[in-house]
């Protein structure tokens, strides 16, 4: 096992998985500061809704970073998973009287296009050789061109037959929890207990920390990451399964630039982005934390909008570089 | 799409025959955004339509439609217009005026007769026709509309677009329409032209402010996105919503007398239409048509926006 990720600490503490939480508690702090209604139930729900896209994304995209890879097609394969879904929901129309059972097919449809797409990234990267960099940058370009010709460049719409009835998927709650924050704290569990409590999150982090030993040690290195992918997919496919009753719309400009705050979420959460080590804790307080910031600078107009992003960035480099603990170890 | 291949395919043949062929047709190149946002998507819609209208009707024209993703990949088209083409007219909805001045500039001086659409260049007199939207005149009529609707007082918040000229030239000409009144801007947020944006940025001003009388979203995208946000909150019975560009969505709810979106104003994409016909008509009539063709930006109401529908776009 890697002893790169070692923990950097003093004693019981230590910083790499406190490191976040502690930005996030700060973070909401400033919240607070700038504008009490930020902690209003309504807002704390508003924000942990919005997170669930890119935190559910994001909980994939540590597993392709851990074992050494990087999928940029995200954003644009929820848009087309997105746009396929609204256009064969909207056709079923004339084959099922029965909304529920247009949806479950619409369902079952987006799990397998996430299927599909990630096993595609998946083997072009392993069996064709070429650097996942390369390949997803491809599929981003294909994937967002395919909707933009399904939408005919303009909007695709769910009717409003099956619209009404999807409506809950987004807009729903259980016990007061909003559905979306229930999707996302599940499929968080289930990929912690897959990270760190199987044979095939062993296997990730080992093909991250060293390609060629993980192949010396008999770890079926393209089949893994080649899954990597797959849950990647999979893990778009949810995402979208809970975008699409938000508005009921798909276009091209569906999911712009999520590929990178997926990524992002997936570094400020403590994984690394070389591969080798992932936090799926981490990465749900880094989704929670990149939606936050949007958040405060909208209950705010001390800051030109002009300057949001910088913001952003400042934010999300200091956040690094507290949980890396750059301002302790000068030796390194 | 095959269509545009085998046309480049032929006008690549015809160029290697020394373009015995095409001597005696008047060729008219349209350079425009492709479709990557819902007003580009309409843009795209109408200039098909208007293209293969004007070959239709007259056998002596020949349309090259040309899309591009940026500026560069534009500038990149004007070149082939006129080396692969040699086009003798050219419509062109600029992605930016800067970048795209010179070559624009290139293509008047290979003796093409050249319109331009929407966005102005940065020089005068480039252009021999410029057919454009009216971004100011968007900007008062919501202004006009917000105020009497609200009778000169309360509270509003305000949706903005992409920071370009665009949405100041709105912006300022509806804080110029405002002025004086009661009416308050509680705070102004960009939601880019985006249905999400929108929805997100509304869903903040819902947790922030507990009384709005009204929202301008300037744009029928955001406004989407905006009304989603308000039916969430529970709050459609406090407000209305006014945005803009004449989506169809957007005016059916207009048409049906929807109580919370009771208007639209116009910035229609169509104008790439006009901008082809009346191109179009500088050969096939007497018709003169130099010179500047500013649209209105008419407020769409329950009475006229059937005037306004076109459920075939995909705007």
């Amino acid at each position: 096992m890697s002893r790169k990720a070692a923990a950097i600490g003093f004693g019981p503490f230590d910083l790499k998985t406190w490191g976040p939480l502690l930005a996030l508690i700060g973070l909401m702090v400033l919240g607070t500061a700038l504008n009490t209604s930020f902690l209003s139930e309504g807002n704390i729900s508003n924000i942990l809704t919005r997170s669930a896209f890119i935190g559910i994304i994001a909980v994939g995209a540590t597993f392709v970073i851990t074992a050494g890879g990087i999928d940029l097609s995200v954003g644009a394969m929820a848009a087309v998973i997105s746009g396929v879904m609204i256009i064969s929901m909207n056709a079923l129309m004339n084959v099922f009287d029965s909304a529920s059972l247009i949806i479950a097919c619409g369902i079952l449809l987006s799990l397998a296009l996430g299927l599909l797409a990630g096993a595609f990234n998946g083997l072009v990267t392993t069996k064709g050789k070429i650097e996942a960099f390369i390949v997803t940058l491809g599929t981003m370009g294909i994937f967002r061109s395919l909707v933009t010709y399904f939408a005919d460049g303009g909007t695709l719409s769910l009717d409003f037959a099956i619209r009404g009835a999807y409506r809950p998927f987004y807009y729903g709650d259980i016990l007061g929890i909003p559905v979306p924050v229930i999707v996302f704290a599940v499929v968080a569990a289930i990929g912690w207990v897959i990270l760190n409590r199987t044979a095939f999150g062993r296997h990730c982090r080992a093909i991250g920390s060293n390609e060629a030993v993980a192949r010396y040690s008999a770890v079926q290195v393209n089949r893994v990451k080649t899954l990597t992918y797959i849950v990647q997919g999979l893990c778009v496919s949810l995402a979208t399964i809970i975008y699409v009753p938000r508005l009921g719309s798909a276009s091209s400009s569906t999911g712009v630039l999520w590929e990178l705050e997926a990524i992002a979420a997936v570094i400020i959460g403590g994984t690394v982005l070389k591969g080798g080590s992932g936090r799926i804790g981490g990465t749900v307080i880094g989704a929670i934390m990149l939606t936050m910031i949007g958040n405060i600078l909208n209950l705010t107009d001390l800051i030109s909008n002009y300057l949001n992003g910088a913001v952003q960035g400042v934010i999300i480099i200091v956040a690094v570089w507290l949980q890396r603990g750059g301002w302790k170890n000068k030796g390194q | 799409m095959t269509g545009k291949f085998l046309g480049l395919a032929a006008a690549f043949a015809m160029s290697l025959a020394g373009s015995a062929l095409a001597a005696d047709k008047v060729k008219i190149g349209v350079s425009i955004p492709s479709a990557t946002h819902g007003w580009a998507g309409g843009l795209n819609y109408h200039a098909n339509v208007a293209v293969d209208r004007m070959e239709e009707l007259y056998p002596n024209i020949d349309m090259i439609l040309v899309t591009a993703s940026d500026a560069s990949a534009q500038a990149n088209d004007l070149e082939d217009l006129v080396s692969v083409h040699n086009v003798d007219a050219l419509v062109i909805l600029p992605f930016e005026s800067e970048p795209l001045t010179d070559p624009v500039r290139m293509v008047k001086e290979s003796g093409a007769f050249i319109t331009v659409v929407d966005r102005g260049l940065s020089q005068e007199g480039i252009e021999d026709l410029y057919v454009a939207g009216n971004n100011p005149e968007l900007g008062r009529v919501s202004a006009e509309f917000i105020k009497e609707k609200l009778n000169n007082k309360g509270d509003i918040v305000v949706l903005r677009g992409i920071p370009t000229v665009i949405d100041e030239e709105r912006v300022d000409a509806f804080m110029a329409g405002i002025e004086g009144t009661d009416i308050k801007v509680l705070d102004m947020k960009h939601a880019n032209w985006n249905r999400d944006d929108g929805f997100e940025v509304m869903q903040d001003f819902l947790s922030r402010f507990p009384k709005i009388d009204a929202v301008w979203a300037q744009d029928d995208d955001i406004a989407i996105g905006v009304i989603e946000a308000v039916k969430q909150a529970g709050r459609e019975d406090e407000l209305f919503i006014l945005g803009g560009a004449g989506m169809k969505d957007i005016i059916k709810r207009v048409m049906d007398g929807d109580r919370l979106v009771p208007a639209d104003v116009l910035y229609p994409p169509a104008m790439i239409a006009t901008a082809i016909e009346l191109t179009t008509l500088n050969y096939v009539s007497n018709a003169p048509v130099t010179g500047r063709f500013i649209l209105g930006a008419p407020l769409v109401t329950p009475e006229n926006a059937a005037n306004y529908y076109f459920p075939d776009s995909p705007f």
